[in-house]
């Protein structure tokens, strides 16, 4: 026996006293496991019970449990051309509560992740403003703070069911989608310090990427609810969320978040850049495009269980849970039906109800063990009800890509496994 | 109840104290320079605001274009593997499969001056002179029709070109009269006996897409299927059995080759290796490794490899390094547009890669 011991050496009185009592339970222990009953992790004494733990130095940062290492963002290879303008997704049937943890937030970038020092950033507004304005980091945390928890959801997300299901995983088909609290300073403080010109109605937001990706927004919206974010649950953004600064654009699509914020341009119309035009415009089955669709629509979807999720322990108590957000307010009601829409149940909100953020609901339930057909809606506060994916494409048609709210199924059969599927 | 009153009364003053700070300008920040402005100043609006001085040809256009774009995007915008495709899909905008680009799609061309200048080559951002631009999205026009092969493109006469598709977009109408938020915002939901009978009309399962569950669900299903059936295990497992791995003639280094698909990744654009590999930008790769140079039929190399592969000349790992390493030094004016490796590992790993696919 090793035991390495750290601080002040125990007395030899006390060390010889300790060996006598090891080696006695040593010898009681087999006696003992050969009468004992029962689980042997429960009747045998565990290696982690007998021997010492890692000390407080081990990870100086923290990372999750050896035994939590599938929980992790995943990507899609063949939907994009190259991994570096590309995407990933959020865990979210590993996940529970409304708050997404930084290191699974999915990641979206146009030109790969930039690696900015902080004190080599720069955030310049201009265009019609009555001074010109150059802030270093330091400067921005000098203005008056904000602390909000807001979802942030691609565009895209579930853009790949629209002609149908595809993917087997609510990881893939809603993982584009993040729900954290930001610490900044309200944008409207950062236009008034330059003084925005009465013409002044449109923002063009850059960020400092290798894609210099850009969006036009209004400066009504700017003006309202923004945030020019460096913090995210707590800690400074990650590399992949914009660090060391980004714009917060609630309810907004995700492509709107500018990450790396280096350049506020303030102009008098929009600036029609490539993501506003050839991206994120909803192309209709009439072959017509509809642009500036910014607010995301109510939405929902059960993580668990999910293909991804699937019921392991056979009929009996079950909880269903999931997540539903709205663009446009809080979620006052989540249903979930079993049997595909003949009839539904109210689900329980557990958790903060905030604006324009990420609500968690359970359905507590008895599981017979028969086949289920799975589905959630979302209410929003404004009393719209998120629609069947038949009813939404009865007015975007299959070729949309964004914006697509259609309610998920998910069918589990005997076993207790999850498929994507869509029921008549 | 006095003591309360007045703790509210300090409570009050405080905040007074606080509130006026919101208000008005902070000072903070500075100044930005004219210059500094101009450096980031680069976006470029439809009505040609933010457009620099220059002018570029379609001819000069194809020159860069073939030199910078097409290792991703195809000589005549055709794009290369998933790359994003830049010319042709008139017509196809109701299609079940639309082809959007720069010519059946997007509405304004200063979009594609804008996002040319600040984004292209991919990897190389922000390098292009504004003459350059000019001239790739002059060649991008007359790729897609419209224009002439001489036509040159230049800051006094960009606003007049129009393209196709500007007048088939509109403003969200999500809020409108009759539209979808109205459509959506039931007064009264059904929550009981809301269907008579319920069908699956579609399963994903089917398509079978989705990333690293593929396997594990086939042998699920498999056996599912097999209990139904009241057949033994057994035969589900050999139906399901991986292949067994081709043996190779030499040893490869697995942990190498793992590195090297990795490595690959930066060829993939243009190179295919493997069952099926065909020629894109760049030949295929299967066998390059003991092959002739310059061998692939139906490929058009440069001249200067087709000069050295005269003499019978094989790529070995001893060559293929130093062309990886430098392309451009070791095959004067070759057609492969990659920079090149720099790290000694990277090409072994990635030599041992494309060692693992001998034919």
């Amino acid at each position: 026996m090793t035991t390495e011991l750290k601080g002040a050496k125990p007395s030899r009185r006390a060390f010889l006293k300790g060996a006598a009592a090891a080696g006695g339970t040593l010898a009681g222990a087999g006696v003992a496991a050969a009468r004992a009953a029962g689980d042997p992790l429960i009747t045998q004494v565990q290696p982690w019970t007998s021997e010492l733990g890692d000390g407080v130095d081990a990870a100086p940062y923290g990372s999750p449990s050896q035994y939590e290492a599938h929980v992790k963002r995943r990507t899609v290879d063949w939907l994009t051309a190259d991994p570096i303008s590309s995407i990933n997704f959020t865990p979210l049937h590993e996940l529970d509560g409304i708050i997404t943890p930084n290191g699974l937030c999915f990641e979206r970038h146009h030109g790969g992740a930039a690696q900015i020092a902080p004190g080599d950033h720069r955030l310049m507004i201009h265009g019609l403003v009555d001074q010109p304005l150059v802030f270093t980091m330091e400067d921005l945390m000098r203005f008056p703070r904000e602390n909000q928890v807001f979802f942030l959801e691609c565009a895209a997300n579930t853009g790949m069911e629209w002609r149908g299901s595809q993917l087997n995983g609510c990881q893939f088909t809603h993982g584009m989608i993040h729900n954290v609290m930001y610490t900044g300073v309200k944008l409207r403080h950062l236009l008034d310090e330059a003084g925005v010109k009465p013409s002044g109605k449109w923002l063009l937001a850059e960020g400092a990427d290798a894609s210099a990706m850009t969006r036009s927004i209004p400066m009504e919206k700017a003006l309202d609810d923004c945030l020019v974010a460096w913090k995210m649950n707590g800690e400074a953004l990650r590399p992949e969320q914009g660090y060391p600064v980004r714009l917060v654009v609630p309810g907004w699509e995700g492509n709107m978040w500018i990450k790396w914020l280096r350049r506020l341009e303030v102009g008098d119309q929009p600036w029609q850049q490539r993501e506003e035009t050839s991206k994120y415009t909803d192309l209709l089955e009439n072959g017509k495009a509809r642009r500036f669709t910014w607010e995301m629509d109510a939405k929902s979807v059960i993580t668990n269980p999910s293909p991804q999720a699937p019921i392991t322990h056979g009929s009996g108590p079950t909880v269903l849970t999931g997540v539903a957000w709205s663009g446009r307010g809080t979620i006052p009601q989540v249903d979930v039906t079993l049997d595909g829409g003949v009839n539904w149940h109210k689900a329980r909100i557990s958790g903060p109800s905030l604006d324009k953020a990420m609500h968690r609901f359970y359905f507590e339930f008895e599981w017979d063990g028969k086949p289920l057909l799975l589905q959630s809606r979302a209410h929003d506060s404004t009393g719209y009800v998120q629609p069947t994916k038949e009813a939404l494409r009865k007015f975007r048609g299959s070729n949309s890509i964004y914006h697509n709210n259609g309610i998920q199924t998910w069918a589990v059969n005997s076993h207790g496994e999850a498929e994507n599927v869509e029921i008549s | 109840m006095s003591r309360f009153l007045n703790v509210l009364a300090v409570s009050a003053v405080v905040l007074s104290v606080a509130s006026p700070v919101l208000a008005g300008p902070l000072g903070l920040g500075r100044a930005a320079t004219p210059d500094e402005i101009a450096a980031w100043d680069i976006d470029v609006r439809p009505d040609g605001m933010g457009l620099p001085e220059g002018e570029g040809s379609v001819l000069d256009g194809e020159e860069i274009f073939a030199e910078k774009c097409a290792v991703c995007h195809g000589d005549f915008g055709e794009a290369v593997d998933r790359w994003p495709v830049l010319a042709g899909g008139q017509g196809t905008l109701e299609d079940m499969r639309p082809v959007k680009t720069i010519g059946s799609y997007w509405p304004y061309l200063s979009t594609v001056f804008d996002y040319v200048h600040r984004a292209m080559p991919f990897g190389e951002a922000q390098s292009l002179e504004a003459d350059e631009t000019y001239a790739i999205v002059a060649y991008l026009l007359y790729v897609n029709d419209l224009v002439d092969e001489d036509f040159v493109l230049s800051r006094a006469n960009f606003t007049d070109q129009k393209l196709p598709n500007e007048e088939n977009f509109f403003l969200d109408d999500r809020g409108a009269d009759g539209g979808e938020l109205e459509s959506f915002t039931a007064p009264e939901i059904c929550m009981q006996n809301c269907k008579a009978d319920v069908k699956i009309t579609a399963r994903a399962a089917i398509i079978d897409v989705t990333p690293e569950d593929g396997e594990a669900r086939k042998a699920r299903e498999a056996k599912l299927a097999t209990e139904e059936a009241g057949e033994q295990p057994e035969a589900s497992e050999a139906e399901t059995a991986p292949e067994p791995e081709v043996a190779q003639e030499t040893a490869l280094d697995p942990e190498l080759v793992k590195a090297g698909e990795k490595v690959f990744k930066k060829c993939k654009a243009c190179h295919q290796v493997g069952e099926g590999a065909k020629n894109r930008t760049g030949p295929e790769l299967n066998g390059v490794i003991g092959r002739d140079m310059a061998s692939i039929d139906g490929f058009k190399y440069s001249a200067t490899l087709r000069t050295m592969a005269e003499d019978g000349t094989i790529w070995d790992e001893g060559n293929m390094a130093e062309f990886l390493r430098k392309p451009r030094d070791f095959v004067k004016k070759t057609k492969m547009s990659f920079v090149g490796l720099k790290k000694d590992e990277d090409i072994q790993a990635v030599t041992e890669y494309l060692k693992s696919f001998p034919e």
